[in-house]
């Protein structure tokens, strides 16, 4: 008899199983891939003017002093567009943002601050993504927070709503 | 008014087609390295990482622009004397395992690697008791 209760398990097994991976197929799925860069210092870069009106960026800009937003964005990513407002906000309350434009034009660049205004101290130039790929970043926009070591503390991926700021400014409080 | 229209139309966009720009692709993203033993390492390299835009597709079969910049990354510092190996490690080090396709070991794909090592060695323990059980019986009916 003993031995008939044995012959379920791998019925049992299977069943359960099964009824994980339809559980599963319910769950919504992570798609973006976090930065595992967090916790680590930026690594070196130096990258030029991303157009004529600000400098570009390097490691140095953001080590130093206080915590700084670091902010992968691009003129032709529309998330960026609706990140705008919530990016001047930050700055609004003395925030410095330090941006990386991917793959993009000087003129474009200018065209899209002169829309949606300007919230950065410098952006540099990231013609072929190698910053991006440097952070552990893989998309725009993705804003960062860097200590006054320059060390990444906090990786917030997608454009910034209203609901996020508040934790923003908390994370730059943090990495005073 | 105007955010909700704004929003409602961002809620339809699909994300990938938007994140297009109009950029060269970087120098190494679509051109071979001159040495076909370092691109053939490179191409070996690039077929078992994951593009992380497109992410059922390695870069190597992906056109999205990112992943081009990744094969410049693979092709550059192929030719600058990296290893396979050593590119490998820096991805995974920026988008921990998620970025490679060839699984590696580490503190939570071990139990893919041992749990059918496991499995075997209970398998073969099991066979060993039962072929040893039935062949003492033979020995046993021919007494």
């Amino acid at each position: 008899m003993r031995d008939r209760v044995w012959l379920w398990v791998p019925l049992a097994l299977f069943a359960f199983f099964a009824g994980l991976a339809g559980y599963m197929l319910t769950q919504e799925k992570e798609q973006f891939v976090a930065s595992t860069m967090v916790g680590q210092p930026l690594p070196d870069f130096a990258l030029p003017a991303a157009f004529g009106g600000l400098p570009g960026a390097a490691k140095a800009d953001l080590t130093g002093g206080k915590a700084r937003l670091l902010n992968i964005w691009a003129s032709w990513c529309l998330p960026c567009i609706a990140e705008a407002p919530q990016l001047d906000a930050l700055k609004n309350q003395g925030v410095e943002i330090v941006g990386i434009a991917i793959r993009d034009r000087p003129e474009d660049v200018a065209n899209f601050l002169g829309r949606y205004g300007n919230p950065y101290s410098r952006i540099g130039s990231d013609k072929i993504s190698e910053v991006q790929l440097a952070i552990g970043s893989s998309g725009v926009p993705e804003t960062f927070v860097i200590d006054a070591k320059g060390v990444i503390r906090y990786q917030h991926i997608g454009d910034i709503r209203d609901s996020d700021v508040p934790k923003l400014l908390a994370e730059l409080e943090k990495a005073r | 008014m105007i955010r909700s229209v704004l929003a409602a139309l961002f809620a339809f966009l699909a994300l990938p087609a938007l994140a297009q720009d109009t950029m060269p692709p970087a120098p190494y993203a679509y051109n071979q390295l001159q040495d076909p033993r370092l691109e053939a390492e490179a191409s070996a390299l690039m077929h078992t990482l994951r593009c992380l835009k497109c992410q059922s597709q390695s870069i190597a079969d992906s056109d999205a622009p990112m992943a081009g910049d990744m094969r410049h990354q693979v092709r550059s510092r192929i030719l600058a004397g990296e290893s396979s190996g050593q590119i490998r490690s820096w991805l995974i080090a920026r988008y921990g395992d998620y970025v490679s396709y060839e699984p590696e070991v580490s503190a939570t794909t071990w139990p893919l690697f041992a749990v059918p090592a496991l499995v075997i060695l209970i398998v073969g323990g099991v066979l060993l008791r039962r072929l040893g059980k039935r062949r003492s019986d033979d020995a046993g009916d021919a007494v």
